[in-house]
């Protein structure tokens, strides 16, 4: 909680927030950060394996590979989310498998599946970006001023 | 054999960076994933994710970080094509792949699948 906010707090509740940050279970980070190195790198070499084996047997070049890997890491991602298996090894794993592109692929299936008694339009079709809107907002976002600056840059004679 | 070796450890190393970012600033999964990503898009941006991935392959395309990197450059390539408005067309156009696949596959789920626990 920020500063600002706590200040509104009358004192009872300030005490409460005390209270409660000392019993607040403790975060064995550096547990959670060996598993997530564990499970992420995994994740990767996983990557890694299946764009070899695309560059070995399709005409494939080191720049097109990217999009088939992707699309079989984010298939394997969707399947193992709706037998519920990813759900496990999120739990073990936390950032291990949420930042790989994976986790994008988890949030959005599993939203998806989630709103599915919502009905099919509101609620698969209007809920399935719920989590991963944040991130392609963001990510949009910032890649259109960056190459808004760079372009900008290039456009005056610069580098 | 190298390559696997620096795709675990660089990828390793970004879902780390993500894991400090969850427990130690506190942030929730979703203001993890959104500030990666952006991190990735200013790398791509100062020029260094291409070298990463050289470096790492894998370890550096399947973390959410290279998204950015992709938005970048997918708006870059085309503005200098196409000019200023590129940037609008080109932005989806590296990551499109990624997107549509999560889209369909995950439309294919939640026709199938039924909610777990």
């Amino acid at each position: 909680m920020s500063n600002k906010k706590k200040k509104k707090l009358t004192p009872v509740q300030q005490e409460y927030q005390k209270f409660a940050k000392e019993r607040e279970p403790k975060r064995p980070v550096a547990v959670n950060m060996f598993r997530a190195f564990l499970v992420g790198g995994t994740i990767c070499v996983i990557g890694q394996l299946i764009s070899d084996f695309f560059l070995w047997n399709f005409n494939f070049t080191e720049k097109t590979v990217g999009n088939p890997t992707v699309a079989v890491l984010i298939l394997i991602s969707v399947i193992l989310t709706s037998t519920g298996v990813y759900d496990h090894i999120a739990q073990w794993a936390g950032a291990g498998t949420a930042v790989p592109v994976t986790g994008f692929a988890n949030s959005i299936a599993s939203a998806a599946i989630e709103h599915r008694s919502e009905g099919y339009v509101l609620g698969v079709g209007g809920n399935m970006f719920k989590l991963a809107g944040s991130v392609i907002t963001y990510g949009v976002f910032a890649a259109f001023v960056i190459a808004l600056v760079k372009t900008t840059i290039t456009m005056l004679g610069g580098s | 054999m190298q390559a696997y070796i620096a795709a675990f450890i660089v990828g390793g190393l970004i879902c780390v960076i993500g894991q400090v970012l969850m427990d130690v600033v506190k942030l929730t999964p979703a203001h993890t994933m959104s500030t990666l990503v952006v991190i990735g898009a200013v790398l791509a941006g100062l020029g260094l994710y291409e070298p990463l991935i050289d470096f790492a392959g894998a370890g550096a395309t399947v973390p959410i970080t290279s998204f950015g990197n992709s938005l970048v450059h997918g708006a870059m390539a085309e503005a200098e094509t196409t000019g200023i408005v590129g940037i609008l067309t080109g932005i989806f156009e590296v990551t499109s792949a990624g997107v549509s696949a999560a889209i369909i596959f995950a439309f294919i789920a939640a026709l199938l699948a039924r909610p777990k626990g």
